[in-house]
């Protein structure tokens, strides 16, 4: 049990870490994916299918491919790919504010006293999630089907290429 | 150090490394890579106490990451619109040349 | 040694572990990738004849080793292996040709540049089909089923600079693909009608006595049984995957990709698949043959499409030029047989010929390989000739490879699996059509092949690259060789006695004597070949320009017939141009019904608009303008703090988050 989690975890946090590190941007999202892919272990590790099974298909899935192509449509060489090492000060700045979140959460996580239960995971069919999403939460999955409309239509707007460019930068 | 424990010390890790991406990398993908990460860290969160809840809850968590990773999708698809953007207007992704809000 | 049905995931594993290493390996690494596969192949070969000492240990147990693969709420969705005879034989076909085809392979694509890419999608053609073979649940055997669609159309589009190699990958995907929208038509509704895809499990499992009554005694508001119609849609699948008659237009134009591609989708893989399909669910599609009050069976409809299919197959095959265009529809011709064969209730016939056929199809698309490596890529049979001199080895397999095709009586194991077949449509109590279109395609099958050898092989070179062609290196000859000796022993699986039938199916029997009928069909061979002799032995063309005499007596036969029988053109006519009106249709309702509907709405918003900013500029503007120049000159200030740089924002808030967790942990804030 906790051996499954200890593999999963080494999954995630190094083939994150790798991604977050490599110069190529392609190998870096491709890594991404397996790190994705390992989060959904953790899902499924912990009893929560229909999660793995949303985390596989919307970041796996759907997540990877808008950032293939992000990463396609805004290359212009192969050079580009690898990119520049970002400036040292920049990069121990930004690894020094990293550890000390980390050491902050770590110290908090160990000096709190969680209470675990010790049965079982908790089971819950995808008939229980749709009856709950359809009943008790029927609100949030208003909400969220409009945040999701307006960010497609965000999108769209953001990424077409609109005629007259000079003018939104004129005021 | 209980399994729980040990579930949040994988995310906090997780969370610290993106977030140590978001900081040191310059190319914008990879920042809003980071924030993805940063995401998912805290969808773990949920997870891990819905799972060691000892008054178990029978969906709780598992809906609240749902909405999370709906929420999630939406913000990568803006976020990497606004990519396609910036490279429009100053053709190439370097986060630190985004400075045109400066006041 | 026997290898038990819970490793039995270990013979398509091999293969795509393969495919793994050629996908990793960089393009300079062409020993490595092609020693894996060909490696993995070979073990693969091993583990399956294990598999198959295993399965005869008791032919008529269904060896099966079911897992679940996820929990899926109140439901499980399971997968499983199984392993009987019919496993065990298709696993040894595959692997053994497939290794062949791959060692040929070596010497055909020496000189491509993607030659580490070629071993990676061989090897995952073979994975996914060795998938389809193990398979105990309809569930993964349609995922493998879809690989072997994919992977066939990298392969037939390998050489995608080619526009026609791109378009005919394309082709074979869509047309395939129709048939597979049949296939999880029918896999959807079994899984609703019975609630498992399992083929054998302990009696609950679709194939099991229970379960084919429940599916049989329910019929439909048209007359139809369930079971009926689940089979039918099923056998689209089968029909789009082994080029039957009416979704047979890709399987000619797949030739574009490399040859040894076009010998694996003949011979081992792809089109095998679907006759295999459908003799795995035979129970399945005869469920519903003794049941009397049916307008139509599952069984009487396959055995239609196949006749129709060997017989449309062998017209076409007269007029083709091209080798492998003639090749390609011989198979389409002989895919009919094997359907024809399950269509009249004897798949196990279907799977003797499926097996035979493998060996000398191959054989015949690596000995056309060979000629076309050697003639400098020249495939168009009129500007061959006079090849049986300098490439003796290919001419002599060759020729065995054609005479077992053509069902040359007694020593080729051709003869046998067809003769198997016509038997089993002569028992046939429910019409003689198929027998009769069987026994047309049996002449025509003869005739058309010796004309490729007498053409190909014999007279003078008739063009600059036919004559300087020469034999080609052993890594190409020596498959053909082993090919051309299996071809002849595979003769002694059916005779003296009929081994292999009774090892598929003991309770099969085998029709006695029946001598008559094939007297018969030795005498059609013969008056096929000595057609073909008379018309194009006999009188050598002499330049690739003389006009053909079949051509020549029957000219506008001869062109419908060259034409492939115009189904292209027809289909782009009727198909093609209703899909074509269809999206005018929706590009119309998009562009000015929906698009007039929102240019409204937009208008009514502006119009909106104005009349507010009218309001707006001469009320309001006014007061806000004082406040708004006080905020400003306050703003000003505090924006040296927003230095624009997204880094520095990020770092605050994450130092900021580290402030806060310090205060709440030292300040005791619970």
């Amino acid at each position: 049990m906790t051996a499954a989690l200890i593999l999963i975890a080494l999954l995630i946090l190094g083939s994150t870490a790798v991604a977050m590190s490599l110069r190529n941007l392609i190998h870096s999202a491709l890594l991404l994916v397996l790190s994705w892919m390992g989060i959904a272990a953790f899902y499924l590790w912990a009893g929560a299918e229909f999660v793995a099974f949303a985390q596989v298909l919307v970041y796996a899935g759907a997540v990877s491919m808008i950032v293939l192509f992000a990463v396609l449509l805004t290359r212009r060489s192969r050079a580009d790919l690898s990119i520049a090492p970002a400036s040292l000060r920049r990069a121990v700045a930004g690894v020094l504010a990293g550890g000390a979140t980390a050491g902050v959460l770590t110290l908090a996580v160990l000096r709190t006293n969680l209470q675990i239960a010790p049965s079982a995971a908790p089971t819950v069919t995808v008939q229980q999630l749709g009856l709950e999403l359809i009943g008790p939460q029927v609100a949030s999955v208003l909400v969220v089907g409009v945040i999701l409309t307006v960010a497609l239509l965000g999108a769209v707007v953001l990424a077409a290429s609109d005629r007259n460019d000079g003018k939104e930068d004129a005021p | 150090m209980n399994t729980l424990q040990l579930c949040l010390l994988i995310s906090s890790a997780l969370f610290c490394i993106g977030l140590a991406g978001a900081l040191s990398r310059t190319n914008t993908i990879l920042v809003l890579l980071g924030i993805e990460l940063m995401l998912n860290a805290a969808n773990l969160n949920f997870i891990a106490f819905w799972r060691f809840n000892p008054a178990p809850l029978p969906a709780t968590g598992v809906i609240f990451v749902i909405f999370a990773i709906a929420v999630a999708a939406a913000e990568a698809a803006v976020g990497l619109a606004l990519v396609i953007a910036i490279y429009r207007h100053q053709q190439n992704i370097r986060l630190q040349d985004a400075t045109r809000l400066k006041g | 040694m026997t290898l038990s049905v819970q490793h039995l995931w270990l013979i398509p594993a091999l293969p795509l572990l393969a495919a793994a290493i050629g996908a990793l390996t960089p393009s300079g690494g062409r020993t490595l990738a092609a020693s894996a596969a060909i490696a993995a192949m070979v073990a693969a070969f091993v583990l399956s004849c294990c598999a198959l000492v295993a399965a005869l240990a008791d032919p008529t147990a269904n060896l099966t080793y079911n897992f679940t693969w996820f929990d899926l709420g109140t439901g499980a969705v399971r997968l499983g292996w199984l392993l009987n005879p019919l496993t065990a034989f298709m696993c040894v076909m595959v692997t053994f040709v497939g290794t062949l085809i791959f060692v040929f392979s070596l010497g055909y694509m020496h000189d491509d540049e993607n030659f580490t890419r070629f071993f990676c999608f061989l090897s995952l053609f073979a994975a996914a089909m060795l998938g389809i073979v193990v398979s105990n649940s309809l569930l993964f055997l349609f995922v493998s089923w879809e690989l072997v669609g994919l992977a066939s159309y990298l392969l037939i589009g390998f050489w995608f600079q080619k526009p026609e190699a791109a378009a005919a990958a394309k082709k074979a995907f869509i047309t395939t693909r129709i048939g597979d929208l049949g296939l999880l038509l029918g896999m959807v509704w079994l899984y609703h009608a019975r609630g498992t895809l399992l083929f054998f499990d302990g009696g609950a499992g679709v194939l099991e006595p229970a379960s084919l009554t429940a599916l049989m005694v329910s019929t439909l508001s048209c007359g139809l049984a369930v079971s009926t119609a689940i089979s039918l849609l099923i056998f689209c699948g089968a029909v789009g995957k082994s080029g039957q008659f009416p979704l047979h237009v890709w399987l000619p134009d797949a030739m574009e990709g490399p040859t040894p591609v076009s010998a694996l989708i003949h011979a081992a893989t792809m089109v095998a698949a679907g006759v295999f399909l459908i003799a795995r669910i035979y129970p399945l599609m005869e469920a519903d043959y003794h049941h009397h009050n049916l307008p139509i069976h599952a069984l009487t409809v396959v055995a239609f499409i196949g006749a129709i299919t060997a017989l449309m197959g062998a017209l076409i095959a007269v007029a083709q030029n091209d080798i492998k265009r003639v090749l390609a529809f011989s198979t389409v011709s002989q895919l009919g047989f094997m359907m024809l064969a399950i269509g009249v209730g004897s798949w196990v016939a279907a799977i003797f010929h499926l097996l035979t056929h493998a060996f000398f199809k191959a054989l015949l698309f690596l000995g056309a390989g060979s000629v076309i490596h050697a003639a400098h890529h020249e495939q168009d049979m009129r500007k061959l000739g006079g090849l049986s001199g300098p490439m003796r080895v290919t001419f002599l397999t060759f020729a065995v490879g054609m005479m077992a095709l053509a069902g040359v009586p007694f020593l080729f194991s051709g003869f046998w699996s067809k003769e198997a077949i016509l038997h089993a449509a002569h028992a046939w109590d429910v019409s003689h059509i198929p027998l009769y279109f069987g026994l047309t395609a049996v002449v025509l099958t003869a005739f058309y092949m010796t004309r490729l050898v007498a053409e190909t092989f014999f007279g003078k070179p008739r063009s600059h690259a036919a004559g300087l062609a020469h034999e080609n290196p052993a890594v190409m000859t020596v498959p053909l060789v082993i090919l051309a000796a299996c071809a002849i022993l595979l003769s002694l699986l059916a005779w003296p006695t009929p081994w292999l039938q009774h090892q598929l199916d003991p309770q099969a029997h085998t029709e006695p004597g029946g001598l008559s009928l094939m007297m018969l069909s030795i005498v059609l061979v013969a008056l096929g070949l000595g057609a073909g002799w008379a018309l194009y032995g006999r009188l050598l063309r002499t330049n690739a320009s003389a006009p053909d005499p079949l051509a020549a007596a029957l000219p506008r036969l001869h062109a419908f017939l060259a034409a492939r029988m115009m189904f292209d053109e027809l289909y782009a006519a009727t198909f093609g141009r209703l899909s074509n009106g269809l999206a005018a249709l929706a590009d119309g309702l998009d562009r000015y019904v929906w698009g007039g509907l929102v240019n409204l709405v937009a208008r009514l918003g502006q119009f909106g608009g104005l009349v507010n900013r009218e309001a707006d500029e001469d009320g309001l503007n006014a007061g806000f303008d004082a406040v708004s120049r006080k905020v400003r000159s306050v703003g000003q200030i505090y924006s040296r703090a927003q230095t624009g740089e997204t880094h520095g924002y990020l770092r605050v808030i994450a130092l900021g988050f580290v402030v806060l967790v310090l205060l709440v942990m030292l300040g005791g804030v619970r």
